[in-house]
């Protein structure tokens, strides 16, 4: 059906070109009710690129992230991440296997410091025994150390201004800070795969345009990664990224370069209601 | 490179001579004898208290307790050793402090439960109960040794707490909330139609003895007398700081981290890799272990378990000892403790009105300080730490 189309951006999308993508949906369904929030969808994501999922409100598109992440259980279909069947994992699982996300409204533990923030999404990589945390305190201190450091460092390369208030509850800050926050949770593990959810939700236009930068960023200091965004801001969507999959009533409609999805008449009928 | 960090570590002071004026203070309400004197000396605290919140002394005390509580938890254990000494032959304050002491112990356990893991466990007396029933059942019918039989305690309110914990992890916020409430209603019924536990009358338990030495014999070392109550304030102390030790270590650890992640939004911490089974469990089950020991060795303090001692009031007592503390802040539940066992012994007055006092300051404190008296700090890994 939209084959063609895969094969002609694939040149233009991944660097591995020869590899097999990274993570795979086959026929993936997910139905609430009646409703069919995914139907049949279809999808790759390449090795290293930028992905941009569109569509209208409803769409498809935060499901899609959800049965990714084993959240919600998918209805039919199949979801391989580097050559592994995901698809009847659970969130945990999905973690540790290498994909790490942000949310639509933005999930952190307002609370808890900026550096605690971090380590949640660090999970996988310390000690939880709890032989190691109760007991052996100097061993504890020196990872929390390390640890500090990296996330600092992480932090800091987004704002170095933030990186000075680690220590700080995060319920204090403006709305950029706690999206910079939440995708350094995702990133400190060192996912191979990153999705992003909408991360241009509540911020101004200026505050936006310094987020894609850091996003950009983050992808020349991390090799290989890989990155699906979920964003209406069409401005973002043309700037950051390598390749578009518009979804549409659960369905994928267009797939392409942002300039080639723009000129679909699909796209455009199901986003303006053009006849 | 700029840091911001670069400021001095606070003083220790502000905390030491907030915990010596604290101190002085304990000694004089319980050395009060006329209700008069005891009426004046809460009025003088609560006015004391409220003025020095409002001049903002009671910032640096907050800071420096928050940089220097290793320190300063030292010199809380010398400060309950003074008060001890102060009465050590006086059975009354001394049966009251170790009262305090073992209360303190359980609501830490309640509080890495719910303070922590956000598990809600209105069963609190219910464990408590069962560690001394444990104390009563093994002192009286074996000869294992008395430490050990405290940690018996401790096992027994865990195993019997995972129980417990197949429904309520089957269940969230407020249905997890009524299982323990059934649990602890349940329990006291089970030990009333139970003869081999004593029914109502209850049974009795042995004095505490350890190699050797009998808890239930006045003390006498050199010029140095004590009631016998000494030896049991001397153990709930060690008890307690062993305690306090491991609740602080558990929250300044990747494991308190997991806690919080789980007990503020476990989706995302579901999708953070966090096995949120394991971790409640294992809050739950290691606050149970702390109550169960406490609950060990009330038993053999006061000698006597019977199942009005451990209903579901009581485990009320727990919740609002840990509301009004501070909820997460174990500085906040020794605070806390202290309040809700000491005034109503003292002030006779109100003892009978005990219950409704608690409930309106419960009230009082969810209305205008829900966070309680001393909020609980953002986790510090270490004490004072600046990386």
């Amino acid at each position: 059906m939209t084959a063609g189309t895969v094969e002609s951006q694939a040149g233009t999308a991944a660097p591995h070109a020869t590899a097999t993508p990274l993570l795979t949906a086959h026929g993936l369904t997910k139905r609430f009710g009646g409703v069919a929030a995914l139907d049949d969808l279809d999808l790759n994501v390449q090795r290293g690129e930028i992905l941009g999922l569109i569509g209208p409100n409803g769409s498809g598109k935060t499901t899609f992230f959800n049965v990714v992440t084993a959240i919600y259980g998918a209805d039919a279909g199949r979801i391989l991440f580097d050559d592994a069947d995901i698809s009847r994992s659970t969130p945990p699982a999905v973690y540790h296997a290498g994909i790490s996300r942000t949310f639509q409204r933005s999930r952190l533990s307002l609370p808890l410091s900026i550096f605690d923030n971090v380590m949640i999404g660090n999970h996988k990589r310390l000690n939880q025994s709890l032989w190691f945390n109760l007991v052996r305190r100097g061993a504890f201190i020196a990872e929390c150390e390390a640890n500090f450091a990296e996330a600092r460092a992480l932090v800091k390369s987004f704002d170095a201004p933030l990186a000075d208030r680690m220590l700080e509850p995060v319920a204090g800050l403006p709305m950029i800070d706690r999206r910079r926050i939440e995708i350094c949770r995702a990133l400190i593990s060192r996912p191979k795969l990153l999705l992003l959810d909408e991360p241009s939700a509540g911020m101004t236009q200026d505050e936006t345009k310094q987020l894609m930068e850091n996003i950009l960023g983050i992808r020349e200091r991390m090799a290989g990664l890989t990155i699906v965004i979920v964003e209406h801001e069409m401005a973002v969507i043309e700037r950051i990224t390598d390749r578009c999959v518009v979804l549409n009533f659960g369905r994928k409609i267009a797939e392409g370069t942002f300039a080639g999805i723009a000129a679909d008449r699909q796209v455009q009928e199901a986003y303006l209601g053009l006849q | 490179m700029t840091d911001a960090h670069d400021t001095a570590r606070p003083s220790i002071f502000p905390g030491a001579i907030a915990l010596a004026l604290v101190t002085v203070y304990v000694i004089a309400l319980l050395h009060a004898e006329s209700q008069n004197t005891i009426l004046t000396l809460l009025g003088v605290g609560a006015v004391a208290v409220t003025v020095a919140h409002w001049l903002g002394w009671l910032v640096p005390v907050a800071r420096s307790f928050q940089a220097r509580d290793d320190a300063l938890a030292l010199l809380a254990i010398v400060a309950a050793l003074v008060v001890a000494v102060y009465f050590r032959e006086d059975h009354f304050v001394l049966l009251l402090l170790c009262t305090v002491l073992l209360y303190t112990v359980a609501t830490l356990g309640l509080n890495v439960q719910f303070g922590y893991a956000g598990v809600l466990n209105f069963a609190g007396a219910s464990f408590f109960g069962i560690g001394a029933y444990t104390a009563a059942v093994l002192t009286q019918h074996t000869a294992v040794p008395h430490v050990l039989i405290l940690l018996a305690g401790g096992i027994m309110a865990a195993l019997i707490g995972s129980l417990l914990l197949l429904p309520v992890l089957r269940t969230r916020g407020h249905y997890a909330a009524v299982i323990t409430i059934a649990f602890a209603l349940l329990f006291k019924t089970f030990l009333e139609v139970n003869d081999i536990l004593g029914g109502p009358q209850g049974l009795q338990v042995k004095a505490m003895s350890l190699f050797g030495w009998s808890f239930n014999d006045n003390i006498e070392i050199g010029g140095f007398e004590a009631s016998f109550y000494f030896s049991y304030f001397a153990a709930s102390l060690a008890i307690l700081v062993i305690a306090f030790a491991l609740v602080r270590r558990l929250e300044r650890s990747w494991i308190g981290l997991n806690l919080d992640a789980l007990r503020l939004d476990e989706t995302a911490a579901l999708c953070f890799g966090l096995n949120i089974v394991r971790w409640k469990v294992t809050a739950f089950l290691f606050g149970n272990v702390l109550i169960g020991v406490a609950g060990a060795l009330y038993g053999m303090l006061v000698g006597f378990v019977q199942p009005n001692s451990f209903t579901f009031a009581d485990s009320l007592i727990f919740v609002s000892i840990l509301l009004l503390g501070g909820i997460g802040n174990p500085w906040g539940v020794v605070a806390a403790t202290i309040i809700v066992v000491i005034v109503p012994e003292k002030l006779q007055a109100i003892q009978e009105y005990r219950f409704l006092l608690y409930a309106l300051l419960v009230m009082a404190v969810l209305l205008f300080r829900p966070e309680g008296l001393l909020p609980r700090p953002v986790r510090n890994y270490l004490p004072g730490w600046r990386p």
